[in-house]
């Protein structure tokens, strides 16, 4: 690994706000330690441009640890830069080398709009949350937390759904700009546990009644998602989603629904 | 100031049931007439919102981030306690109750501690049925790990994302509420002030991060939960957002702020590599279970130990943790963890760029449990340490230096967590209560969600039943209108300064301040040092800052400043505080006070209370009042991990 | 119904659409070609196969429009999902690469559509007659059609030949992607058998594209001719 300082050349999408057509600027970035973080290549750029009295870059990045899904970025064609299990605030500068030309563009689809630059609105997986991405259960009626055993094999399998940090990069690399990965881990997570056996089906249907509602594309099986997700969650919740939305849609009636549905 | 803390009457353990059973109720029928605001969503602010709706009460819930789910208590990695006793290993509430206590150095309130240690067995069974994954054995019951300060095994985990997992659970019950449409959310909208009517916190003025609107909402009561203030260090391993603003705001319209100074220094952080970074990470402390800190016993070996830590023989390798506080080893608190390794550093022993780490080896633990054991344990947080420092600690030991990581003051609260001004409550790391002057590890998540779940949802309703449903103030009244043209002044005044230097420069140099003089170890001169830097900053910052972009739109210069010039004027109560508490005490450690071989030194005669201040105006002294803490269950010792 | 109809307008239903109808098509194509390996047990056994086939009666019709169904499904739904993945994405990525994806993965709504083409196409040769038709309906020495002399024919004709290996090597990659992508998009899937279920729709399409071609291929090399010849 190499100290001397890098010089780059980044291609940053700049876009005044949601409106706007927005488009690809050019800016020099001289003088970035190789310990940086990708991120703080851009706090540098952004002291840069403030120095010369331009309005700095606007990126989400919240916690930069990898956990808190603010983070965002399509580097080089690559959600979160595409490092195996790291997000973009935990891409370090040491990937790259000096002189390289960087491509950093927001998330791309119809369902994420931009609000500026690089930052996008990624409410529409809110109304997926909202729509039954839950367990029924006010707090205080909870019985003993040993009372109903869990095997680890399925408690493991139901953390490693539930590691989704919510980021949308599975729909950024998606060429259809689909979320099934996300709203797949989200009901994984509560299927592999006892807990979210109640509400199963009406959860499923609702989810992804919610997802399709939101505008999302539609899954084609090419798997990017499972490749760009940053906690490497796998494609097996989607198959689980998909043969739990047929049950659901040919077995399952709502009782609070006034037709057969 | 009124400091009155309403503890109940009764022996420690029936205090919350007193309390519970002569606590007001809020009819059902009427509970829908009632609007509170929540600040924050993290997990005493969601869990709040969340149980409140369910309650059947109307929420306005505020964060600063796009999602809810993404507060800073996600990032919390190692656990969290509850006296369980599911090991048969000796816990019970009262020992968690005594641990918490000792742990924060006896600067805590008992009958607050108590509750908490009650309730913890609660949380486990609430988080558990909303579907959080925690760790467990083959047989399908749930595991657990020990933490710091602790000789139990107490701590509930899954793998190293336990506060994500947390969070989650609180973020969906949160979501139904949403849905249900007893939660109004209102993600991207910062809380710039707080508006105070009739002598209540009758509402808040908020910018929606996204348009630049400054808006007003109103409340029966406002319920605070927007966490520590670690940022003031600029370097911190809280998250970039994380800020003083609304509890600061508070305190400028009269609630009190509790001890300043208590901050935890966390000893297992990635020591920093250079001037461009912008934050520390965190590596949980659960490692200390399994990993043995050490340096070289020699300044002498420092170069060959960074070059080549394996080279360094057993015999001239200094455990020095192990050899000061045998009983606790690795484990002991972590304030004392964190000064051993700032000890072994002045010494000249530390290790790597500029001697300021310590190594954190797992070749013992490897070669006792293999690889694969300590990968199942702690997998993830060695690829992180990883891909931040791209060495792998497989290999080599890691490397660590202390960082700032929790804020044990906050804003003043009573057993009914409610703030000096009524009707304000306070939650989570926002309040001073539970931890004293030094927080145990996995306590945090504990503290945050026993406020959210268990306390409030009883403390505001016995505060509601005394408010009639009609008094709902009108965002259009003289109060609100003023309170906003107030924000709205203040925003154009960070807009119209136009100067050359960003609002990051000036983050930086505070923090530089706040680490050299308030930081580690504090001492009388450079305290007051600081206290005549930082005004001197804070003027700078007024004359030389820029904030590019409009304030109608999405600006995160202007976030940015806003949270800072809080900051500024903040970090100089903190020096006060720092400065007038003549004595160590667990986060809090005067170099004047120190025991012969260097431990922390309380003076229980004149130090055993809570400090409160109260803002008198800028440019004004606040001033400084006290709640005496009594000690009737856990005896006043000189704290010994010995 | 009108569940149902929600059911097969939704993402997943439409998934499930495009695999149930995908894998109607695929046993059609599977007893297809091993109807013609047949064309290797000789003229007799193959005009007997073919006329057996003709005397069905209502059932051949029933088949006929089944198929015809699936057809059209299979295309609407794919042409329905594949214009509103269009419409998920309205600003392109000005620099997008995949690393997981297969390049045939991402030729889907191409060669499904090249491939209509050709049924077109095929249907007009040995249905209608209309590309040859000077051997169309002839009878054989039995007075059954001559299909096997039909096909001789037809494969002897190098653009004919040339036409049909090119469909069959579009066929090839829709078959990789989609047989895989049934399982999944069923949700016929466990750790358990991932590998093997990622490996068998390549693996099937390969030994169907063989199976096709080896007819043709054989007349060419004149390993099947007219009797006679």
């Amino acid at each position: 690994m190499s100290d001397k300082p890098l010089n780059l050349t980044v291609y940053v999408w700049r876009q005044k706000d949601a409106k706007d057509a927005g488009g690809l600027v050019k800016y020099d970035v001289k003088g970035v330690s190789s310990h940086a973080s990708f991120l703080e290549m851009l706090d540098i750029l952004n002291e840069q441009l403030i120095e010369r009295g331009e309005e700095p870059v606007a990126f989400d990045a919240d916690c930069r640890e990898g956990i808190c899904g603010m983070c965002s970025l399509v580097i080089n064609g690559r959600p979160h830069g595409g490092f195996a299990g790291t997000t973009t605030c935990q891409v370090h500068m040491r990937h790259f080398k000096d002189g390289e030309t960087i491509y950093i563009e927001p998330w791309r689809a119809s369902s994420f709009p931009v609000v500026k630059d690089l930052v996008v609105d990624r409410s529409a997986f809110e109304s997926i949350m909202q729509a039954g991405g839950f367990i029924t259960n006010n707090c205080g009626s909870a019985g003993d937390a040993n009372a109903i055993p869990v095997p680890k094999e399925q408690a493991d399998r139901a953390f490693e759904a539930a590691a989704c940090i919510g980021c949308g990069a599975c729909v950024a690399a998606c060429p259809n700009s689909s979320a099934m990965l996300f709203t797949a881990a989200k009901l994984a997570h509560m299927h592999f546990l006892p807990q979210g056996q109640a509400e199963r089906m009406k959860r499923t249907k609702a989810m992804v009644d919610a997802m399709d509602a939101a505008g999302f594309g539609n899954c084609t099986n090419h798997y990017e998602c499972e490749a760009a997700c940053p906690k490497d969650i796998s494609r097996d919740v989607i198959a689980m989603m998909n043969r739990g939305y047929a049950k659901a849609s040919l077995t399952y009636r709502d009782p609070a629904a006034k037709s057969g549905e | 100031m009124n400091l009155d803390a309403r503890v109940p009457s009764g022996p420690i353990d029936q205090k919350w049931s007193n309390a519970k059973f002569e606590m007001k109720l809020v009819n059902p029928a009427n509970k829908r007439k009632y609007t509170v605001i929540v600040v924050g969503s993290g997990l005493a602010g969601g869990a709040a919102a969340a149980t409140l709706a369910e309650l059947g009460y109307n929420v306005l819930c505020f964060c600063f981030q796009d999602s809810p789910r993404r507060a800073h208590s996600i990032a919390a990695q190692g656990g969290i306690n509850a006296a369980k006793n599911y090991q048969n290993d000796g816990d019970s509430v009262y020992r968690l109750f005594y641990d918490t206590v000792k742990g924060g150095d006896f600067r805590s309130r008992e009958a607050n501690v108590h509750r908490l240690a009650e309730v913890s067995v609660n949380i486990i069974d609430q988080a558990t049925a909303m579907g959080v994954p925690f760790a467990r054995e083959y047989g399908g019951t749930l595991a657990n790990r020990s933490f710091g300060g602790a000789q139990v095994s107490r701590t509930f985990y899954a793998r190293g994302q336990t506060g994500q997992q947390l969070l989650i659970g609180v973020y969906a019950a949160l979501s139904r509420q949403i849905a249900a449409g007893k939660v109004k959310m209102f993600n991207r909208t910062e809380m710039l002030d707080l508006v105070v009517a009739d002598g209540r916190a009758q509402g808040i003025v908020v910018r929606d991060l996204v348009s630049g609107k400054i808006e007003s909402y109103a409340g029966h009561a406002v319920v605070l939960a927007s966490g520590g203030y670690g940022n003031v260090f600029y370097l911190s391993t809280n998250a970039m957002g994380s800020n003083v603003t609304a509890s600061y705001r508070a305190y400028k319209r009269g609630a009190g702020f509790a001890n300043p100074c208590y901050t935890q220094i966390h000893p297992t952080c990635i020591p920093v590599s250079g001037d461009y970074q912008s934050k520390l990470t965190l590596m949980s402390e659960s490692l200390r279970n399994d990993g043995r800190v050490w340096v070289p016993k020699s300044a002498d070996d420092v170069a060959a130990a960074s070059k080549d830590p394996g080279s360094i023989a057993e015999d001239k390798r200094d455990y020095y943790l192990e050899r000061k506080y045998p009983s606790f080893g690795n484990l002991c608190p972590r304030d004392i963890a964190s000064r051993a390794a700032k000890e072994a550093c002045d010494d000249g022993r530390g290790v790597g760029p500029g001697g300021r780490g310590v190594y954190l080896d797992f070749r013992d633990a490897i070669k006792r449990d293999g690889e694969d054991t300590i990968r199942e344990k702690y997998g993830n947080l060695f690829d992180m340490y990883e891909r931040i420092t791209g060495e792998n600690p497989y290999r080599v030991p890691m490397r660590i230096y202390p960082a700032v990581h929790y804020t044990m003051g906050g804003l003043w609260v009573d057993y009914q967590l409610q703030s000096t001004i009524p009707g304000l409550f306070v939650l989570g790391e926002a309040n001073f209560s539970d931890h004293g002057a030094n927080r145990l590890g996995a306590s945090a998540l504990m503290q945050g969600l026993a406020d959210g779940y268990f306390v409030i949802p009883y403390t505001l309703g016995n505060y509601l039943a005394g408010v009639p449903a009609k008094s709902l103030a009108s965002t259009g009244s003289a109060d609100f209108k003023r309170c906003e043209t107030e924000v709205n002044e203040r925003v154009a005044r960070l807009m119209n300064v136009k100067g050359k230097r960003s609002v990051d420069s000036f983050h930086k140099e505070l923090g530089q301040i706040m680490w050299e003089k308030c930081g580690m170890a504090r001492n009388k001169e450079g305290l007051e040092q600081a206290l005549q830097e930082i005004p001197e900053l804070r003027e700078r910052f007024w004359k030389e800052v820029t904030v590019l972009g409009g304030r109608d739109t999405f600006n995160q210069s202007l976030e940015k400043a806003g949270r800072v010039a809080d900051f500024l004027e903040f970090g100089e109560v903190m020096c006060r505080d720092a400065l007038e508490r003549e004595e160590s005490a667990g986060g809090h450690f005067r170099t004047e006070h120190q025991t012969a071989d260097g431990e922390a030194k309380r003076d229980d005669e004149k130090f055993c209370h809570a400090a409160v201040w109260e803002y008198r105006g800028d440019g004004e002294t606040p001033a400084r009042h006290v709640e005496p803490l009594t000690f009737e269950n856990v005896k006043l010792a000189t704290r010994s991990y010995k | 119904m009108s569940w149902f109809v929600s059911y097969v307008r939704s993402s997943v239903g439409a998934k499930h659409v495009m695999a149930v109808t995908g894998l109607g098509l695929l046993l059609f194509a599977i007893i297809h070609m091993l109807g013609h390996l047949g064309m290797f047990a000789g003229r007799d056994a193959y005009n007997h196969y073919a006329h057996t086939l003709q005397g069905l009666g209502a059932l051949k019709w029933i088949a006929r429009g089944g198929l015809l169904f699936l057809v059209a499904v299979h295309i609407g739904a794919g042409v329905r999902l594949a214009s509103l993945n269009r419409a998920a994405r309205p600003v392109k990525y000005a620099v997008y690469r995949t690393v997981r994806t297969r390049p045939w993965a991402k030729w889907m709504p191409w060669t499904g559509l090249l491939i209509l083409a050709f049924i077109v196409y095929h249907l007009v040769h040995f249905t209608f007659g209309q590309i040859q038709p000077e051997y169309f309906h002839k009878l054989d020495p039995q007075g059954r059609y001559d299909a096997y002399t039909m096909f001789v024919r037809g494969f002897q004709n190098t653009g004919i030949l040339i036409s049909y290996l090119v469909a069959m090597a579009l066929l090839l990659p829709h078959l990789a992607h989609g047989i895989s992508s049934t399982f999944q998009s069923l949700g016929l899937k466990h750790p358990k058998y991932d590998g093997l279920i990622d490996k068998a729709g390549p693996a099937l399409a390969v030994i169907m594209f063989l199976g096709y071609i080896a007819p043709p291929i054989a007349v060419a090399l004149h390993v099947i001719k007219l009797p006679g010849a």
